[in-house]
């Protein structure tokens, strides 16, 4: 029943994808979430269903309290919705036990937070490792993957440096080697550039213009037209319902 | 609307198994672990080391308090033991109103009899039976002298069995023989105080000493004994002096006579005695101490006065090793409870560590790391700061006791099994007191860790 009806959402919501026939790396069905503090009981999401497909690159959009945090939250199994389902591939994430969200979340998904949280005692080469070591990687595995992607940002001269030593938009630019560290599925950004000036804001949208190219599935959420500009999917949510989801014609 | 045909394109995509990397326990994973608390604690270097101050005072303190007390309750023991511990010692003690009778009174000094007698010891010999030996002594006070020099000291008169019966050694030459004892012998054998004392340069074997009018021969030497093993309770001489000198039982008699005289604060004062002391060997350790109840009332019965006191070195060691071991629970109680402090120290410096990073526990939950992982780190990081603390614990806490002995002289004994006890409780206070915040930091949630300035 809910199957037919998650692909009655598909078919709506995202047309031309659908026709090209490109695989949805994730899918939320009719995903409510309710807080409830105390005797009160706040719903912020009303029933969001959407698709997302490998290669997307999506913008996230929407006014402070839309409900942006909480979806953002719930895409990155750091959170579970209180009703609806959450597939990521194939598997349903909704029902989940805490180890297995970890697995998940580990294995499937890639964070880039506005504040880059790098881990400050370690170094850059041991922040990009990080995700590696909870997925059981070996140590020569991790070390040749981490090398790897800190020549891919850039930063292949600096891989010994505290996160300290670095600029802002280095910082940022370990945190997306260490999002790509376990090939994942989609890769979250939550307001990527928002602690950025313009110059290296200019290369985190850059380098994320080639993930995209690379045919990565990139989700990202902010409050800026400017950077929203770059990607190829528009989400607008509005007091916790998806008020539009236009896709670029290209 | 929904048109199959679009079906099959725009299908999920299938996902192989996630690869489940927790199973089992995985050494480069707890290596890495490792690698990282040690890191943090180094990255607070000053508060983990007063952090760990807490556990090195505990474990430090319960290693050098047990070795103090092992040491001072094993000399304790030691001097029973040299007492013999088949051995019912008997001494005569000049009774109170004896005393003071003879202050009161007029005119010559009369001798005041009181002690053991022969009798008595005959009487012990023929109601109990398992009595191996008695060697029984007088004990009188005489100035020795050498030439020029001179000693005040007791002069033991007793049998050939009096080293043996005390663990008492020769240092040099021999003790009287039996035949000596049979001649009323004018023979000699010296203490080493007494033998350093008159004779400083030259070796006193085959020299003689003068005591009254009569020469001895010397014989032999004792070895130093340290301490009087008959106590403070010295019966026939005032003070427990070690110098003393041994002749045979008979010659003592025989010089000395049964009453002896001398000098005190309220003039002369005479007394007999027959016995000063008695050594009653038992065969075996088993009944001793019931000979030693059946021996004291053998003596009341016979004793108008209490003129003689009992002392079984055994029943003294029993209840020196009972003291002993209540010390040690003391000692160690105590000990104890700074290493329990040294743990709630722990537990404090870990709470904060763990709200401290809060942050980093989120960015290591959104990671891939399950609950498990960050218990494992903040345990391992209790565990790493009280194990370092117990390891720098045991080594003061071992050389604590060996300054205390080269600086005070006090015995101590560093027993195997104290530091290990130390250590492994240290280890387990880590465990024990890291678990609470371990397990708090583990059920942050992720989101509210994530958001944590």
């Amino acid at each position: 029943m809910l199957e037919s009806n998650s692909e009655t959402a598909t078919s709506s919501t995202a047309v031309a994808a659908a026709v090209s026939g490109q695989s949805i790396v994730a899918s939320l069905v009719d995903i409510r979430k309710t807080y409830y503090m105390g005797a009160l009981s706040v719903e912020v999401l009303h029933g969001i269903s959407l698709d997302f497909y490998r290669g997307d690159y999506i913008s996230i959009m929407g006014p402070s309290g839309c409900g942006k945090s909480t979806l953002m939250n719930i895409l990155g199994c750091l959170d579970q919705p209180t009703e609806g389902k959450y597939y990521l591939g194939d598997e349903d994430t909704s029902q989940m036990e805490d180890d297995e969200l970890s697995t998940i979340r580990g294995a499937r998904l890639g964070f880039i937070f506005q504040s880059y949280n790098l881990i400050q005692q370690l170094n850059v080469l041991e922040n990009i490792e990080m995700p590696l070591f909870y997925q059981g990687y070996s140590e020569a595995d991790s070390h040749e993957i981490a090398m790897g992607l800190a020549a891919r940002v850039g930063l292949d001269d600096r891989v010994d440096h505290k996160p300290f030593e670095l600029s802002g938009g280095q910082q940022q630019r370990v945190a997306i080697a260490r999002a790509l560290a376990v090939d994942p599925l989609i890769i979250l950004a939550d307001e990527p550039t928002g602690n950025l000036d313009s110059k290296s804001g200019a290369e985190i949208l850059n380098l994320f213009d080639e993930l995209h190219d690379q045919g990565k599935t990139l989700i990202m959420v902010t409050h800026s037209d400017e950077l929203a500009e770059r990607s190829q999917r528009w989400v607008r949510l509005r007091d916790g319902l998806v008020e539009s989801d236009d896709r670029r014609n290209a | 609307m929904t048109d199959v045909t679009l079906d099959p394109p725009s299908s999920r995509i299938r996902l192989g198994k996630a690869p489940s990397s927790n199973s089992g326990f995985n050494f480069i994973r707890f290596k890495k672990i490792t690698q990282v608390g040690i890191k943090s604690i180094y990255s607070h270097g000053l508060r983990s080391l007063l952090t760990v101050l807490g556990i090195v005072i505990g474990v430090a303190a319960v290693i050098a308090m047990l070795a103090v007390s092992e040491g001072a309750s094993f000399e304790a023991q030691q001097q029973f033991r040299d007492l013999g511990a088949n051995n019912i010692l008997l001494k005569s003690v000049k009774p109170a109103e004896v005393e003071e009778s003879s202050r009161s009174g007029f005119g010559p000094p009369q001798a005041i009899i009181y002690g053991l007698t022969n009798a008595d010891i005959d009487t012990i010999r023929n109601s109990i039976p398992g009595i191996n030996n008695v060697i029984a002594s007088r004990i009188v006070k005489k100035n020795v002298w050498n030439n020029g020099l001179n000693i005040n000291t007791d002069v033991v008169g007793t049998s050939v069995d009096y080293p043996s019966s005390r663990n008492y050694n020769l240092r040099s030459g021999r003790f009287f023989s039996e035949s000596e004892m049979r001649d009323h012998a004018n023979v000699v054998v010296l203490s080493d105080e007494v033998a350093n004392v008159l004779f400083p340069i030259d070796n006193p074997l085959g020299k003689t000493v003068k005591i009254d009018s009569d020469y001895y021969n010397v014989v032999g030497i004792m070895e130093s004994e340290g301490y009087s093993n008959l106590g403070q309770n010295q019966a026939g001489s005032s003070n427990a002096a070690p110098s003393r000198i041994f002749i045979p039982f008979t010659s003592s008699k025989s010089r000395f006579g049964e009453t002896t005289t001398r000098q005190t604060a309220g003039g002369m004062e005479s007394e007999t005695v027959e016995l000063h002391e008695a050594i009653i060997q038992i065969e075996g350790q088993d009944g001793v101490i019931e000979v030693g109840e059946i021996i004291d009332q053998i003596l009341q019965r016979r004793h108008k006065d209490i003129d003689y006191a009992i002392e079984v070195p055994l029943a003294l060691l029993r209840q020196a090793e009972e003291s002993a071991l209540r010390d040690q629970i003391v000692a160690g109680a105590i000990a104890g409870i700074s290493l329990l402090v040294g743990g709630i120290g722990i537990m404090n410096i870990m709470l904060a560590s763990v709200t401290e990073r809060t942050r980093e526990i989120g960015i290591r939950r959104a990671l891939g790391a399950k609950r498990r992982d960050i218990i494992m780190q903040f345990l391992i990081e209790a565990v790493i700061l009280s194990g370092v603390g117990g390891l720098i614990g045991v080594v003061l806490g071992i050389a604590i006791p060996f300054i205390i002995s080269a600086f005070w002289g006090m015995t101590t004994i560093v027993t195997p099994l104290a530091p290990v006890l130390a250590f492994s409780i240290s280890a387990l206070i880590g465990v024990i007191f890291g678990i609470y915040p371990s397990i708090r930091a583990a059920d942050m949630d992720p989101v509210e860790a994530l958001r944590h300035e």
